[in-house]
């Protein structure tokens, strides 16, 4: 137990993929006194118990599976003697850099850092949020906790299983509870298309002859103790069940997959300004939030769909860490990145004026659009442009600003989605 | 669970029903020297009508004056502030708010002051549109004038009923549950309540069964009664909408119906709710697309721009209505007392009700005071209530306390597993969540069920498979990994 | 015969020409990734397969994949064989758990450690 306050040079709150880039970063950029405080047993985070393969394919140049891809951070945060902390929450965290933790073993911990890095991750939206009537019976999960009972358990937590959402954990579940002996029964979509990758769709349902209903709802579940049946049907432009298209299934577990949410508890005690749209901190492009010296990563920020760009945009925010807590990072004024037309919650939002980096923006499209442009504009002049064949909700979208364009930016820029059907 | 049937003993008192009326009663009674018995068919105590509703103490200017409902309401809510303080459980007077939204409708109000003011509901005055916005900032801007009553508050209805379980429990009370009665005989010097698990003899019954206490009734007595289920949906909001609203605000209600209320709940969420809609099943708790799509509709009456976005859960109660709207509260047969039809306000009621009851049956039964009988019980301890010295000598004497188990409400394994080894103690996640708000914040125990589920299954010996959501078959899981895919689906 | 191209978020609905077990045209791909794909998919299509085996002496299962992709016609009999393994705490990452399954020349190999 101690009860003094404790100096560290950075802190890293999270030893998930984020948490671990950052520090290997941050260490990397000649960072000593380092710490990352992890509430779990084992750091890893999410990835522990993502055991299929689809991980590393843009980092390690390879396809690894989730516990593979969190050791070798791990492997390596070990080499540098790196210290992590695990089984200790983080209590708070405050515009001061006062950071009081708990665990088991040493009790309330106060540590004062230089920089502090937020890498907490997200959650996954609860049926509560939904607003599904019916029955709150045993036998709904969300498509996460029933991963976390089936791979890191070895529960199985249903036999007949109906899917709401098709967001990609949803679709991975499908076929995880099939090949341990379940039946899937549908996997049931709100809108139009899935949220999911279509290597999934792919792989996860369709070779498991699983049905994908599209523009459909789950408008009933029922069940006095354990789920017995859901209710679905189908939904109009305004995503209203239409009556008449009900279909009913027996089945006793649902798994809801319907969208992820930033976990920012500690960021917002911290008074860190948070965007409406990412749910996550605003940043620039150092992934400095709007405190000096605190910095947010990974799917705390913003929610991706690849680890692997986590694992960049972390070393990102490990370094810029590294600089402030070495008194290299200084304030400076900077332009306002806007979304345009067609464009959801880019992140950074703001630029520093004279930035000498690359800067790479990242945003959701509010929509899907074929054959179009993603145009990014300072004033008037147009200073990037990328097309694709498509842009999805479904698929972060990335535009790289060159160093060059970078340091020609003078006043606020807009991103938006141009041309296209 | 042991069972408690044995043909040989005969009860003093028997309960019939763990809900917040049974475990008031029970309490009340342990003050005597008397052997009492619980009896519930759910798992847990605050299983019903009492565990699904508005969570609030209505001061009593609202039931009619001259009934036993007024009565009972405005001396239950006089007792709850002490009894919150001895028997530690959530309470706060954060007053409520009669709202008006036309001119028209002030008569009503007038006569809704003057039968608050019969019932002695003290401290009562209507307050007009501009001290109204003073009071609640985001009051509808149609809101003429309200009539406030200082001394409306909110409770936990959990806190409540398991504080009072755990006191009687303490003082000698027994509760057996997963035990439903089927009929009930008149017996040699009493009666013999007959369940699923045997028989048990009584010289005093109390029928406090909810929304069955009609059935139990009807074993006795042939003036039959029939108990309505009517049903209230509800929305609760994460804690981010804390101090939406500061009082209880209910619509005045009118020609267009009853409105919903809105308050804050002692957690620092915000709830939303009910529907009034009378249904045939005992058990229907499930809410509908249009109930739910009434409490939307109905929330923004009286408080503008509500965040429903920031909806946690949604659930729905039933309260135990009968056509006369009043408590039916009596020795129906020799020795066989009713506590029946306690619809809203049966929470705020619940003090009163415990010592009419008791007085009933020390009319019946005499008994001596109980010595040894402790009034006070403490809760389970919240480590967020100490300062920083006292939270880490808490960990070094207990480590269990240092681990977060749930994380939205930071509620620790300490506590869970205070709340698995009290007595009555939690038998299921929804135990502890009740016990713990552990599950009970915005993920909703995505995260920490898992870890409950582990502790559960460690405290009462018993397999992960065979722990529930809430007892009966609301397993979890249905086998490990290798059993499952043997057995196939 | 109709895919879906996986290769990336366009998702390029493939229609795929046989004739006698040989993939004679392909239409639908805005790329040479999508032609590709349609003939491995069409002629002999392979998957990783990933699960979880309880291991002695743990109450964390150990989570496996196949070293390499399957054919997909043997992912049922792949699951089988694993269901019979036996593994014993510790595991490392990389140790083969099942040598050569159903006839594959692929191994199955530990995805973690486990202590």
């Amino acid at each position: 137990m101690n009860d003094s306050v404790q100096m560290v040079d950075v802190l890293i709150v999270g030893g998930g993929p984020a948490g671990l880039a950052a520090a290997i970063a941050a260490r990397e950029a000649g960072i000593r006194n380092l710490v990352v405080i992890e509430r779990e047993h084992n750091p890893g985070g999410i990835l522990r118990q993502c055991i299929h393969n689809g991980f590393g394919l843009h980092r390690f140049k390879e396809e690894l599976t989730g516990p593979e891809y969190a050791q070798r951070d791990i492997d390596r945060a070990n080499e540098l003697g790196i210290e992590i902390r695990t089984d200790t929450f983080v209590l708070s965290v405050e515009e001061d850099h006062t950071v009081t933790c708990m665990s088991a073993e040493r009790g309330i911990e106060v540590i004062q850092a230089k920089s502090i890095v937020l890498a907490m991750g997200c959650r996954e939206r609860p049926r509560g949020a939904l607003g599904t009537p019916g029955s709150r019976c045993a036998g709904i999960y969300s498509a996460g906790t029933a991963q976390k009972y089936v791979n890191l358990m070895g529960y199985m937590p249903g036999k007949r299983v109906v899917i709401l959402g098709s967001g990609d954990i949803g679709l991975i579940m499908a076929r995880r509870m099939t090949l341990q002996g379940a039946k899937v029964l549908a996997c049931v979509e709100l809108m139009p298309f899935s949220s999911g990758l279509n290597r999934n769709i792919v792989q996860c349902l369709n070779d498991y002859n699983i049905p994908l209903y599209l523009s459909h709802t789950v408008i009933d579940i029922e069940g006095k103790e354990r789920l017995t049946g859901v209710t679905v049907a189908k939904v109009d432009a305004n995503r209203r069940p239409i009556p008449g298209t009900e279909i009913h299934f027996d089945c006793d577990t649902l798994l809801l997959s319907v969208g992820l949410i930033p976990e920012n508890e500690l960021t917002q005690g911290a008074g860190v300004k948070i965007s409406p749209l990412t749910s996550g901190a605003e940043v620039d492009d150092t992934l400095q939030t709007s405190i000096p010296g605190i910095f947010a990563c990974g799917n705390v920020l913003h929610v991706h769909d690849l680890v692997d760009n986590v694992s960049a945009e972390s070393q990102k925010a490990g370094r810029a860490a590294a600089a402030y807590a070495k008194g290299e990072l200084s304030a400076c004024e900077t332009v306002c990145v806007l979304d345009g037309k067609g464009v959801r919650g880019t992140v950074p939002q703001r630029i520093r004026k004279g930035a000498a980096e690359g800067v790479d923006l990242m945003f959701r499209p509010a929509g899907v659009v074929r054959n179009a442009a993603c145009v990014v504009r300072c004033g008037d002049r147009e200073i990037a442009r990328k097309k694709a064949m498509i842009f999805t909700p479904g698929e972060m979208a990335t535009v790289k600003l060159s160093a060059d364009v970078v340091v020609s930016i003078d006043g606020d820029i807009t991103v938006s989605i141009e041309g296209g059907e | 669970m042991n069972c408690l049937v044995n043909n040989n003993l005969c009860w003093d008192i028997l309960i019939i029903g763990a809900g917040v009326s049974g475990c008031s009663i029970a309490r009340e009674l342990s003050r005597k020297k008397a052997n009492i018995l619980v009896l519930e068919k759910e798992e847990d105590v605050c299983c019903g009508t009492s565990k699904a509703n508005s969570a609030i103490v209505h001061a009593g200017y609202d039931a009619k004056n001259g009934s036993l409902m007024a009565k009972l309401n405005v001396e239950g809510s006089r007792l709850m502030k002490e009894l919150s303080k001895e028997l530690d459980f959530h309470y706060e007077q954060n007053g409520s708010l009669v709202v008006m939204l036309s001119e028209e409708e002030r008569p009503e109000l007038i006569k809704l002051y003057e039968n608050g003011v019969a019932n002695g509901v003290e401290g009562l005055r209507i307050v007009e549109r501009e001290e109204l916005k003073a009071m609640e900032p985001n009051i509808s801007d149609d809101a003429v004038a309200a009539l406030y009553a200082p001394t409306g508050a909110i409770v936990c209805p959990f806190g409540l009923t398991i504080a009072m379980a755990e006191n009687a429990a303490a003082n000698g009370a027994e509760f057996q549950f997963d035990t439903r009665v089927n009929g009930v005989e008149k017996d040699e010097g009493g009666w013999k309540v007959l369940t699923d698990k045997g028989c048990f003899r009584a010289k005093v019954v109390i029928n406090a069964a909810g929304v069955h206490a009609d059935e139990i009734h009807n074993m006795v007595s042939d003036d039959t009664m029939t108990i309505v289920p009517r049903r209230g949906d509800y929305f609760l909001l994460d804690r981010t909408t804390g101090g939406f609203v500061k009082n209880t605000v209910f619509r005045l209600p009118s020609k267009f119906g009853k409105g919903v209320l809105v308050a804050p709940t002692v957690h620092g969420n915000t709830i939303v709710g009910p529907t009034a809609i009378d249904i045939e099943d005992k058990e229907g708790t499930e809410t509908t697309q249009a109930g739910l799509d009434e409490v939307r509709a109905k929330s923004g009456l009286v408080v503008k721009n509500i965040p429903m976005r920031q909806a946690i859960t949604s659930f729905a109660g039933l309260r135990a209505h009968e056509a006369r709207h009043d408590f039916m509260i009596g020795e129906i047969a020799p020795g066989f007392v009713d506590c029946a039809a306690i619809e809203s306000p049966g929470l705020s009621s619940a003090p009163a009700i415990a010592k009419m009851v008791a007085g009933i049956v020390e009319g019946i039964l005499p008994l001596e005071n109980d010595p040894d009988f402790a009034a006070e019980r403490k809760g389970i301890l919240d480590p967020k209530t100490l300062s920083r010295e006292e939270r880490t000598e808490l960990i070094k004497n207990n480590p269990a306390y240092g681990t977060i188990v749930c994380r939205c409400e930071t509620i620790t394994e300490g506590e869970m597993l205070d709340a698995i080894r009290r007595k009555p103690g939690a038998r299921s996640l929804d135990g502890v969540k009740r016990r713990t708000r552990g599950g009970m914040g915005r993920c909703q125990g995505g995260f920490c069920s898992p870890r409950v589920a582990e502790l559960l299954a460690q405290e009462m010996g018993i397999p992960m498979t065979e722990v529930t959501k809430c007892g009966g078959e609301s397993r979890l899981l249905v086998g490990n990994i290798r059993e499952a895919m043997k057995e196939g689906c | 015969m109709e895919i879906t191209c996986i290769n990336c978020p366009v998702g390029c609905r493939l229609t795929v020409e046989m004739v006698e077990g040989k993939v004679v045209s392909v239409s639908g791909n805005n790329c040479k990734r999508g032609e590709i794909y349609a003939h491995q998919e069409c002629i002999e299509p392979l998957r990783m397969v990933t699960a979880v085996i309880p291991v002695e002496g743990s109450s964390m299962p150990l989570s496996v994949k196949t070293k390499s992709p399957i054919p997909k016609k043997l992912i049922a009999d792949c699951m089988a064989a694993l269901s019979e393994v036996k593994v014993t705490a510790p595991v490392m990452l990389g140790s083969v758990v099942l040598e050569n399954v159903c006839g594959t020349g692929v191994d199955v190999v530990a995805t973690r450690n486990v202590f």
